[in-house]
Protein backbone atom coordinates (compact mmCIF):
# COMPACT_ATOMS: atom_id res chain seq x y z
CA UNK A 1 0.00 0.00 0.00
CA UNK A 2 1.19 3.48 -0.78
CA UNK A 3 2.19 5.61 2.17
CA UNK A 4 -0.70 7.99 2.85
CA UNK A 5 1.56 10.21 4.97
CA UNK A 6 2.59 11.80 1.63
CA UNK A 7 -0.84 13.48 1.47
CA UNK A 8 -0.31 17.21 1.86
CA UNK A 9 3.31 17.09 0.74
CA UNK A 10 4.44 20.14 -1.22
CA UNK A 11 7.36 19.98 -3.61
CA UNK A 12 9.98 22.61 -4.34
CA UNK A 13 8.89 25.21 -6.92
CA UNK A 14 9.87 24.49 -10.51
CA UNK A 15 9.89 26.64 -13.61
CA UNK A 16 9.71 25.99 -17.33
CA UNK A 17 10.71 28.19 -20.26
CA UNK A 18 8.12 28.02 -23.02
CA UNK A 19 10.05 27.95 -26.29
CA UNK A 20 8.46 28.65 -29.66
CA UNK A 21 10.16 25.59 -31.15
CA UNK A 22 8.82 23.37 -28.39
CA UNK A 23 5.25 24.50 -29.08
CA UNK A 24 5.73 23.76 -32.79
CA UNK A 25 7.26 20.37 -31.99
CA UNK A 26 4.34 19.56 -29.69
CA UNK A 27 1.75 20.68 -32.27
CA UNK A 28 3.48 18.58 -34.92
CA UNK A 29 3.55 15.53 -32.63
CA UNK A 30 -0.19 15.72 -31.93
CA UNK A 31 -0.97 16.55 -35.58
CA UNK A 32 -2.75 19.84 -34.87
CA UNK A 33 -2.33 21.97 -38.00
CA UNK A 34 -3.63 25.22 -36.49
CA UNK A 35 -1.25 27.95 -37.74
CA UNK A 36 -1.46 29.88 -34.44
CA UNK A 37 0.90 27.26 -32.92
CA UNK A 38 3.58 27.91 -35.57
CA UNK A 39 3.21 31.35 -37.07
CA UNK A 40 3.39 34.47 -34.91
CA UNK A 41 1.60 36.56 -37.55
CA UNK A 42 -1.29 34.07 -37.66
CA UNK A 43 -1.49 34.09 -33.85
CA UNK A 44 -1.52 37.90 -33.70
CA UNK A 45 -4.16 38.06 -36.45
CA UNK A 46 -6.41 36.06 -34.11
CA UNK A 47 -5.78 38.41 -31.20
CA UNK A 48 -3.05 36.49 -29.35
CA UNK A 49 -0.04 38.47 -28.12
CA UNK A 50 2.34 35.74 -29.30
CA UNK A 51 2.23 32.06 -30.25
CA UNK A 52 -0.06 30.42 -27.66
CA UNK A 53 0.62 26.99 -26.17
CA UNK A 54 -2.12 24.41 -26.96
CA UNK A 55 -4.68 23.50 -24.25
CA UNK A 56 -2.85 20.44 -22.90
CA UNK A 57 0.63 22.00 -23.16
CA UNK A 58 0.67 23.13 -19.49
CA UNK A 59 1.12 19.46 -18.63
CA UNK A 60 4.40 19.55 -20.58
CA UNK A 61 5.74 21.91 -17.91
CA UNK A 62 5.06 19.19 -15.33
CA UNK A 63 6.62 16.39 -17.36
CA UNK A 64 9.59 18.42 -18.51
CA UNK A 65 10.39 19.31 -14.90
CA UNK A 66 10.06 15.59 -14.02
CA UNK A 67 7.39 16.45 -11.45
CA UNK A 68 5.01 13.53 -12.08
CA UNK A 69 7.68 10.81 -11.98
CA UNK A 70 9.38 12.39 -8.97
CA UNK A 71 6.19 11.87 -6.96
CA UNK A 72 5.89 8.24 -8.09
CA UNK A 73 9.53 7.53 -7.22
CA UNK A 74 9.19 9.20 -3.82
CA UNK A 75 6.07 7.24 -2.97
CA UNK A 76 7.67 4.04 -4.24
CA UNK A 77 5.14 3.37 -7.01
CA UNK A 78 6.30 1.30 -10.00
CA UNK A 79 6.28 3.70 -12.98
CA UNK A 80 5.70 0.85 -15.46
CA UNK A 81 2.53 -0.06 -13.53
CA UNK A 82 1.28 3.52 -13.30
CA UNK A 83 -1.29 4.98 -15.68
CA UNK A 84 -2.72 8.45 -16.05
CA UNK A 85 -6.25 8.25 -14.67
CA UNK A 86 -7.60 11.78 -15.03
CA UNK A 87 -6.32 15.19 -16.04
CA UNK A 88 -8.10 18.50 -15.56
CA UNK A 89 -7.17 22.06 -16.52
CA UNK A 90 -8.69 25.35 -15.40
CA UNK A 91 -7.41 28.32 -17.40
CA UNK A 92 -7.06 31.80 -15.94
CA UNK A 93 -5.05 32.94 -18.95
CA UNK A 94 -2.95 31.65 -21.79
CA UNK A 95 0.65 30.52 -21.88
CA UNK A 96 2.66 32.04 -24.71
CA UNK A 97 5.97 31.32 -26.40
CA UNK A 98 8.61 33.28 -24.53
CA UNK A 99 6.88 32.94 -21.16
CA UNK A 100 8.46 31.37 -18.12
CA UNK A 101 5.88 29.52 -16.05
CA UNK A 102 6.38 28.41 -12.47
CA UNK A 103 4.51 26.08 -10.20
CA UNK A 104 4.67 23.94 -7.14
CA UNK A 105 3.32 20.44 -6.98
CA UNK A 106 1.18 19.26 -4.09
CA UNK A 107 -0.05 15.75 -3.29
CA UNK A 108 -3.68 16.27 -2.32
CA UNK A 109 -4.88 12.69 -1.91
CA UNK A 110 -3.87 9.03 -1.96
CA UNK A 111 -6.57 6.37 -1.84
CA UNK A 112 -7.27 2.83 -3.04
CA UNK A 113 -10.09 0.82 -4.58
CA UNK A 114 -10.77 -2.90 -4.95
CA UNK A 115 -9.02 -3.73 -1.67
CA UNK A 116 -5.81 -2.05 -2.75
CA UNK A 117 -5.65 -3.57 -6.26
CA UNK A 118 -5.81 -0.03 -7.60
CA UNK A 119 -4.26 2.93 -5.84
CA UNK A 120 -4.78 6.55 -6.80
CA UNK A 121 -2.47 9.52 -6.35
CA UNK A 122 -4.01 12.98 -6.79
CA UNK A 123 -1.73 15.97 -7.35
CA UNK A 124 -2.34 19.65 -8.08
CA UNK A 125 -0.17 22.32 -9.65
CA UNK A 126 -1.02 25.96 -10.34
CA UNK A 127 1.13 27.70 -12.93
CA UNK A 128 1.88 31.41 -12.94
CA UNK A 129 3.78 33.27 -15.61
CA UNK A 130 6.77 35.64 -15.35
CA UNK A 131 4.40 38.53 -14.50
CA UNK A 132 3.03 36.54 -11.57
CA UNK A 133 -0.30 36.14 -13.36
CA UNK A 134 -2.04 32.79 -12.77
CA UNK A 135 -2.45 30.99 -16.10
CA UNK A 136 -3.49 27.42 -15.43
CA UNK A 137 -4.44 25.17 -12.53
CA UNK A 138 -4.05 21.44 -13.08
CA UNK A 139 -5.27 18.38 -11.26
CA UNK A 140 -3.84 14.95 -12.08
CA UNK A 141 -4.91 11.49 -10.99
CA UNK A 142 -2.43 8.64 -11.47
CA UNK A 143 -3.58 5.03 -11.08
CA UNK A 144 -1.12 2.42 -9.80
CA UNK A 145 -2.07 -1.16 -10.70
CA UNK A 146 -0.83 -3.50 -7.97
CA UNK B 1 -9.09 31.31 -38.48
CA UNK B 2 -11.33 29.84 -35.81
CA UNK B 3 -14.63 31.76 -35.75
CA UNK B 4 -16.55 31.50 -32.53
CA UNK B 5 -20.18 30.40 -32.53
CA UNK B 6 -22.42 32.78 -30.58
CA UNK B 7 -24.06 31.90 -27.27
CA UNK B 8 -27.49 32.64 -28.73
CA UNK B 9 -26.98 30.24 -31.64
CA UNK B 10 -26.06 27.12 -29.66
CA UNK B 11 -28.47 24.86 -27.81
CA UNK B 12 -28.23 22.12 -25.23
CA UNK B 13 -28.03 18.84 -27.12
CA UNK B 14 -26.15 20.28 -30.11
CA UNK B 15 -23.14 18.30 -31.29
CA UNK B 16 -19.93 20.20 -31.93
CA UNK B 17 -17.98 19.42 -35.16
CA UNK B 18 -16.19 16.09 -34.72
CA UNK B 19 -12.51 15.38 -35.36
CA UNK B 20 -11.11 12.22 -36.98
CA UNK B 21 -7.42 11.63 -36.38
CA UNK B 22 -5.20 9.31 -38.43
CA UNK B 23 -4.23 5.98 -36.83
CA UNK B 24 -1.70 6.35 -34.04
CA UNK B 25 1.64 4.71 -34.79
CA UNK B 26 4.84 4.20 -32.86
CA UNK B 27 6.54 7.10 -34.61
CA UNK B 28 3.84 9.41 -33.27
CA UNK B 29 4.39 8.02 -29.76
CA UNK B 30 8.12 8.74 -30.08
CA UNK B 31 7.43 12.25 -31.36
CA UNK B 32 4.92 12.84 -28.56
CA UNK B 33 7.41 11.56 -25.97
CA UNK B 34 9.91 14.14 -27.23
CA UNK B 35 7.40 16.94 -27.58
CA UNK B 36 5.71 16.39 -24.24
CA UNK B 37 8.66 15.33 -22.11
CA UNK B 38 6.82 12.12 -21.12
CA UNK B 39 9.49 9.48 -21.73
CA UNK B 40 7.76 6.70 -19.76
CA UNK B 41 9.03 3.46 -21.33
CA UNK B 42 5.51 1.96 -21.46
CA UNK B 43 4.94 4.22 -24.49
CA UNK B 44 8.19 3.38 -26.26
CA UNK B 45 9.53 -0.04 -25.33
CA UNK B 46 7.45 -3.23 -25.71
CA UNK B 47 9.61 -5.17 -23.27
CA UNK B 48 9.22 -2.59 -20.52
CA UNK B 49 5.48 -2.29 -21.23
CA UNK B 50 5.05 -6.07 -20.96
CA UNK B 51 7.02 -6.17 -17.71
CA UNK B 52 4.44 -3.74 -16.38
CA UNK B 53 1.65 -6.14 -17.29
CA UNK B 54 0.56 -4.40 -20.49
CA UNK B 55 0.10 -6.14 -23.86
CA UNK B 56 2.79 -3.92 -25.39
CA UNK B 57 3.38 -0.19 -25.76
CA UNK B 58 0.33 1.96 -25.21
CA UNK B 59 -0.31 5.52 -26.33
CA UNK B 60 0.13 8.38 -23.90
CA UNK B 61 -3.28 9.26 -22.51
CA UNK B 62 -2.30 12.89 -22.93
CA UNK B 63 -1.89 12.35 -26.69
CA UNK B 64 -5.58 11.50 -27.03
CA UNK B 65 -6.40 14.36 -24.67
CA UNK B 66 -4.42 16.66 -26.95
CA UNK B 67 -6.72 15.50 -29.78
CA UNK B 68 -9.63 16.67 -27.62
CA UNK B 69 -7.84 20.00 -27.24
CA UNK B 70 -7.71 20.24 -31.03
CA UNK B 71 -11.42 19.32 -31.20
CA UNK B 72 -12.39 22.19 -28.89
CA UNK B 73 -9.84 24.59 -30.43
CA UNK B 74 -11.31 23.95 -33.88
CA UNK B 75 -14.74 24.90 -32.55
CA UNK B 76 -13.91 28.02 -30.54
CA UNK B 77 -10.76 30.16 -30.29
CA UNK B 78 -8.51 28.68 -27.63
CA UNK B 79 -8.63 31.91 -25.61
CA UNK B 80 -12.29 31.11 -24.84
CA UNK B 81 -11.60 27.75 -23.16
CA UNK B 82 -12.11 28.08 -19.40
CA UNK B 83 -12.00 24.46 -18.23
CA UNK B 84 -10.96 21.29 -19.97
CA UNK B 85 -10.10 17.72 -19.06
CA UNK B 86 -11.27 14.20 -18.61
CA UNK B 87 -10.94 10.69 -17.31
CA UNK B 88 -8.92 8.07 -19.19
CA UNK B 89 -11.45 5.26 -19.51
CA UNK B 90 -9.48 2.76 -21.61
CA UNK B 91 -6.03 2.38 -23.12
CA UNK B 92 -5.18 3.37 -26.70
CA UNK B 93 -2.71 1.27 -28.67
CA UNK B 94 -0.66 1.79 -31.84
CA UNK B 95 -2.95 1.23 -34.83
CA UNK B 96 -5.99 2.67 -33.06
CA UNK B 97 -7.94 5.37 -34.88
CA UNK B 98 -9.15 8.00 -32.42
CA UNK B 99 -12.24 10.03 -33.22
CA UNK B 100 -13.34 12.93 -31.06
CA UNK B 101 -16.71 14.53 -30.52
CA UNK B 102 -18.77 16.51 -28.08
CA UNK B 103 -22.28 17.56 -27.11
CA UNK B 104 -23.44 20.73 -25.39
CA UNK B 105 -24.76 19.88 -21.93
CA UNK B 106 -25.52 23.24 -20.33
CA UNK B 107 -25.67 26.98 -20.97
CA UNK B 108 -24.99 29.35 -18.09
CA UNK B 109 -23.95 32.90 -17.34
CA UNK B 110 -21.14 32.86 -14.79
CA UNK B 111 -19.52 36.08 -13.48
CA UNK B 112 -21.30 37.91 -16.28
CA UNK B 113 -19.79 35.65 -18.93
CA UNK B 114 -21.83 33.40 -21.20
CA UNK B 115 -20.48 29.87 -20.94
CA UNK B 116 -21.41 26.47 -22.25
CA UNK B 117 -20.45 23.11 -20.83
CA UNK B 118 -19.62 20.46 -23.39
CA UNK B 119 -19.32 16.72 -22.82
CA UNK B 120 -16.31 15.65 -24.90
CA UNK B 121 -15.03 12.19 -25.71
CA UNK B 122 -12.33 10.33 -27.61
CA UNK B 123 -13.29 6.94 -29.03
CA UNK B 124 -11.31 4.11 -30.60
CA UNK B 125 -14.08 2.53 -32.66
CA UNK B 126 -17.17 0.51 -31.81
CA UNK B 127 -18.13 3.25 -29.39
CA UNK B 128 -15.25 2.35 -27.05
CA UNK B 129 -14.49 5.45 -25.02
CA UNK B 130 -10.83 6.17 -24.40
CA UNK B 131 -11.53 9.50 -22.70
CA UNK B 132 -14.70 10.89 -21.21
CA UNK B 133 -14.26 14.56 -20.51
CA UNK B 134 -15.68 18.02 -20.21
CA UNK B 135 -14.92 21.45 -21.57
CA UNK B 136 -16.32 24.79 -20.44
CA UNK B 137 -16.00 27.57 -23.01
CA UNK B 138 -17.02 31.21 -23.07
CA UNK B 139 -19.10 32.31 -26.04
CA UNK B 140 -19.83 35.87 -27.21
Amino acid sequence: MLDKSFIGRKYEPFSFEVEKGRIRQFANAIGDDNPIYRDEAAAKAEGYRAIPAPPTFPYVAIMDADQAFTVLRDIGADISRSLHGEQWFTYQGLIYAGDVVSGRQKIVDIFDKKNGALEFIVTEVSLTNQNNEPVCAMKSVVVVRN
Amino acid sequence: MTQSPSFADVNVGDAIPSLDKPAIDRVQLALYAGGSGDHNAIHLDDDRAKSGGLPGVIAHGMLSMAFLGELVGNWVPQSQIREFGGRFASIVKPGDVVTCGGTIKAKDTINGENRVEVEIHAETGDGNRAIVGKAVVALP
